[in-house]
C-alpha cells in the first residue's frame, strides 16, 4: 500500500530497534530498572500489539499503555444514561462501531437494541444528521465520544445541525480533553514514568503546546508519535534520546500531520459549541476536574442530557477491577487480579478489556494468555 | 491408488436432466407483478409462483414429480462412496445484489462449498425461501435465475423446496435456506482433529474480498472500490487439491470469522500451534486499505470462495502447484505450517514488520474503531 507500506519496513525497524537497545540498556543500567515510557493513546497500543512491536523491544524498556483509549475510560453510569435515551419511544440512537459494546451496569447498547431499542452504528456524526433529516418524527440522538480528535466533527455537526434549523437532532456529550488526564496520571502517587509518546490525531486538533507543562513542571520528554510501527519505533527512539542527554522537551516525529499549533478551524468549531464541564468521571480513574465538554448554553437545545431525564446514577468500578492501576501504569494488565480469568473480551468487566484499544483487550487478543505473559515477564526481569 | 480414477464428477439417472425432455406435469403462470401473502396462502396463487418462478428455473426429474420429498437410488449414491455427507445453512444476507454475486448464488456456493470441504462430491440441494411480502417479482426470478445458473455450473440438482411468505417487517426481503447431500468418498478422512507437526496451512488466493465487498456495499462509507465478492463453487478446486495431495488433512472455507477462525479451529482439534506469516498471507490492496481505513483486520473478514487446508509437508508443493492451475486457486499461497513444539491451541503470525503476533478467536462481531 502506497504511503503505508513505507512506515512498516522491516529493514528500517531492526536499525532503530539496535539502536534503542543501546540507549535503553545503558539507561537501564544507571536507572536500575528498566525505563518506563507511556503511549497515552489507544491507537497507539492497538498497534503496538497489532505488529508485536512490544516483543521486538529489549527487555530493558517497558511501555505503559496509557489512558487514551475513549471508549475504555467511560464509566457505566454514563452507559446507563446512554441506555435509558436509547430505550424511550421514537427515539433512534447513533454512535460509533466500538461504542456499542461497552457494559453499562445493566446492559450495553448492542443489547438493548436486541431488546428493540432502535441503535445505529455510524462512520461519522453527519450520518447521524442524516438520519434525522430522514425520520423528522423521531428524536435522533448523537453518542458523542472521544478525544480532541472526534471533538471537531461533533462540533461541525451541531453546527450544522443548527445552520439546516435541525430540531430533531441531539448529543449525548462524552467527549473528553487529554490534558488534564496527563496531569491525573502525572499526579498520581505510585507513578514511575520516563517519558510519554504523545497522541498523535489529538495533536492534530491541539498541537504540541498544550505539552509543555509535562516537560516544564514534571521535567518527562514528550514526543508526539504517528500510528504506524516505524513511527512508533522512532518516537521511542527520540524519548531514549533526550533521556540519555539529559533532557524534557517536546518533539514532534509525527510533523507530516501535526502542525505545531494545531488545526484552527476544528480548534474554533469546538471552543464555538463547547465548554468545559467542572469535573466528568472516568472509568478506573474517578473524577477529573475540568477533564470533559459540554454544550455550551447558545447550543443547549442540542444537549441530550437537557433534552431527556436521566437517571444520571454514578456506578462504581466493581471494586476487583484494577483498571486505574493499569491505566497509570502502576500494574501490567496480567497482574490484575480479574484478567483472563473474570474478566476477557468475552465479558469484560473492566474498562480495559472492552474496545481492542484497551490495552487488557490488547493484550489477551494480541499478547497472549496471561500464563505465557507471566512467564515471558519473568524471564525479562530475571534478565535485568 | 489414482484419486483422479473417483467418480467425483457426475453420473447416474440425473446427468442427462438438463438437456432431458420437460417432465413437468403442471405450467401455472403466474400473473401478478408483487408478492403477497396469497402467494404463500397454499391456493392457486402458491402454485403459479412455485411452477412459474421455481420449477421454470430449477426444473429436473426428481423435482418435476412435486412429491413432498425428494426421492434418490441408493445405489446410485452409493456410487460415489461409502458416507453421506449432510449440511443445511440459511442466507439472510444485505444487501441481497452486491458486486460479484447475489443471496442466490451464495445460497448455492456456500452449501456447495459445506459439502465439498468434506470431501464429499455435491449432489442434491433443497431450497427454502422465506420472502418478505412487497418483493417484485422480478427481482425474485433474478435471485432464482441466479440460484439456477449457479447449481447447473456447480453441477449439483435443486431437489425439493419450500416457499414462505410473511407479513411486511417480518423479515429483511428475501431470506434461503439450502440444505445440501453429498457422498464422501472412501478414501477421504478429513477432519479438522488430523493436523500434524510440519504440516502446511494452504489458501486458494485473496482473503478478506466478501467481506470487504459486502460492508462497502451496505453504502454507509461512501467509498467507491472495486473489492467483488469472492463467492464461487469450490469442488472443483478441491476434486484437484485431493488428487494432489490425497493425505490433505483438513479443509474448511474460511467464511464467517474469517482465516482466522478457521485457523483457531484447527490448532484447538489438533492440539497443536500454527504460525502464519502475514508476507506470505494474500490480500489485496483494495482490502487492506479499506481495513486500514475502518480499523479491520482482513483476517477477520469474510469469504466465500476461500478455503484453508491442512497438507502433509511432503505433498504441499504438489497441492499449491494444482490449486493454483485452477482459475479459483491461481493466487494460491502457503502462508504457514504446524509448529511442532508450539503450544497447543495458539495461532500465531509473524508480521511484515518482523513482530509477532497472536491471532485469536474473534469476539462477537468485528466493530469499527471510533479513531
Amino acid at each position: 500500500m502506497k504511503y503505508v507500506d513505507e512506515f512498516r519496513d522491516p529493514d528500517k525497524a531492526k536499525t532503530l530497534i539496535r539502536e534503542i537497545t543501546r540507549l535503553s540498556d545503558q539507561l537501564a543500567r544507571d536507572l536500575k530498572r528498566p525505563v518506563y515510557i507511556m503511549e497515552v493513546c489507544g491507537g497507539h497500543t492497538h498497534s503496538i500489539f497489532r505488529y508485536g512491536i512490544e516483543n521486538m523491544l529489549p527487555s530493558s524498556l517497558e511501555l505503559i499503555h496509557g489512558p487514551g483509549c475513549p471508549v475504555c475510560v467511560l464509566p457505566m453510569g454514563r452507559v446507563d444514561d446512554c441506555v435509558a435515551i436509547a430505550e424511550q419511544a421514537n427515539t433512534i440512537m447513533t454512535t460509533f462501531g466500538d461504542a456499542m459494546r461497552v457494559p453499562g451496569s445493566k446492559r450495553s447498547l448492542l443489547q438493548a437494541k436486541a431488546l428493540g431499542a432502535d441503535v445505529r452504528m455510524v462512520y461519522s456524526p453527519l450520518d447521524a444528521l442524516s438520519i434525522a433529516k430522514k425520520n423528522p418524527d423521531k428524536e435522533v440522538v448523537f453518542f458523542g465520544l472521544g478525544f480532541e480528535t472526534t471533538m471537531p466533527s461533533t462540533a461541525l455537526t451541531v453546527l450544522k445541525a443548527e445552520a439546516d434549523g435541525i430540531k430533531n437532532f441531539s448529543l449525548f456529550c462524552n467527549h473528553i480533553t487529554i490534558i488534564p488526564t496527563i496531569k491525573a496520571v502525572l499526579d498520581s502517587p505510585d507513578l514511575q514514568l520516563d517519558g510519554f509518546l504523545g497522541p498523535g490525531h489529538v495533536s492534530m486538533v491541539i498541537g504540541n503546546q498544550p505539552y509543555g507543562f509535562i516537560a516544564e513542571h514534571y521535567q518527562r520528554p514528550v514526543v508526539v508519535s504517528g500510528f504506524e510501527p516505524l513511527d512508533i519505533l522512532q518516537s521511542l527512539w527520540m524519548v531514549l534520546k533526550q533521556l540519555h542527554a539529559g533532557e524534557a522537551r517536546i518533539e514532534n516525529q509525527y510533523n507530516r500531520v501535526v502542525p505545531e499549533d494545531g488545526n484552527r478551524m476544528a480548534l474554533e468549531a469546538i471552543s464555538k459549541v463547547f465548554e468545559l464541564r467542572q469535573f466528568f468521571e472516568w472509568r478506573g480513574l474517578g473524577s477529573i476536574d475540568n477533564s470533559g465538554v459540554q454544550l455550551n448554553q447558545k447550543y443547549a437545545a442540542y444537549d441530550a442530557e437537557k433534552k431527556f431525564a436521566l437517571p444520571a446514577i454514578s456506578i462504581a468500578d466493581p471494586k476487583s477491577c484494577q483498571c486505574g492501576e493499569v491505566l497509570k501504569g502502576a500494574i501490567k494488565p496480567w497482574q490484575c487480579k480479574v484478567y483472563g480469568k473474570a474478566c476477557t473480551p468475552e465479558t469484560p468487566m473492566g474498562a480495559l478489556m472492552v474496545s481492542s484499544e484497551g490495552a487488557c483487550a490488547a493484550y489477551y487478543q494480541y499478547g497472549g494468555a496471561p500464563k505465557d505473559i507471566i512467564q515471558i515477564h519473568q524471564l525479562e526481569e530475571t534478565s535485568i | 491408488m489414482n484419486v483422479a480414477d473417483k467418480p467425483l464428477s457426475r453420473v447416474g439417472s440425473d446427468e442427462l436432466a438438463a438437456n432431458s425432455p420437460d417432465t413437468r406435469t403442471r405450467h401455472g403462470k403466474l400473473v401478478s407483478s408483487v408478492i403477497t401473502l396469497a402467494h404463500g396462502g397454499g391456493g392457486k396463487a402458491m402454485r403459479d409462483l412455485i411452477d412459474d418462478v421455481f420449477i421454470e428455473a430449477f426444473s429436473n426429474p426428481t423435482l418435476n414429480t412435486l412429491e413432498d420429498q425428494a426421492r434418490f437410488q441408493l445405489s446410485d449414491l452409493a456410487r460415489y462412496g461409502d458416507r453421506l455427507a449432510m449440511t443445511t445453512d440459511s442466507y439472510v444476507i444485505d444487501p441481497i445484489f452486491f458486486p460479484g454475486g447475489d443471496i442466490g448464488k451464495l445460497a448455492i456456493c456456500g452449501t456447495v462449498n459445506d459439502l465439498a470441504v468434506g470431501g464429499a462430491t455435491p449432489l442434491y440441494l433443497t431450497c427454502a425461501m422465506i420472502i418478505e411480502e412487497g418483493m417484485q417479482v422480478s427481482t425474485l426470478r433474478q435471485i432464482v435465475k441466479s440460484m439456477a445458473d449457479t447449481a447447473k455450473a456447480a453441477g449439483v440438482f435443486i431437489v425439493t423446496g419450500d416457499t414462505k411468505v410473511v407479513g411486511r417487517g417480518s423479515c429483511d426481503k428475501i431470506f434461503i435456506n439450502t440444505a445440501g447431500i453429498g457422498v464422501i468418498h472412501q478414501d477421504f478422512k478429513l477432519g479438522a482433529d488430523q493436523g500434524q507437526d510440519g504440516d502446511h496451512i494452504l489458501v486458494n488466493g485473496y482473503l478478506g474480498d466478501h467481506g470487504a465487498a459486502i460492508l462497502n456495499a451496505r453504502g454507509d462509507m461512501h467509498l467507491t472500490s472495486p473489492i467483488e465478492s469472492d463467492c464461487a463453487p469450490l469442488h472443483e478446486l478441491i476434486q484437484a487439491l485431493l488428487t494432489a495431495a490425497p493425505n490433505t488433512r483438513f479443509i474448511r472455507d474460511a467464511t464467517r470469522g474469517g482465516i482466522a477462525s478457521v485457523l483457531n479451529e484447527i490448532a484447538a482439534a489438533s492440539k497443536c500451534a500454527i504460525e502464519i506469516h502475514e508476507t506470505k498471507t494474500p490480500i489485496r490492496q483494495e482490502v487492506k486499505g479499506f481495513c486500514e481505513i475502518l480499523g479491520l483486520d482482513p483476517l477477520y473478514l469474510a469469504n466465500e470462495g476461500k478455503l484453508v487446508a491442512v497438507v502433509p509437508a511432503n505433498e504441499s508443493q504438489a497441492a499449491l502447484s494444482a490449486m493454483r492451475d485452477h482459475p479459483l486457486g491461481k493466487y494460491s499461497a502457503d502462508i504457514g505450517s504446524i509448529l511442532p513444539g508450539g503450544r497447543a491451541g495458539r495461532v500465531h503470525m509473524q508480521t511484515s514488520f518482523g513482530g509477532k503476533r497472536i491471532v485469536d478467536m474473534l469476539v462477537g462481531e468485528q466493530l469499527p474503531r471510533i479513531c
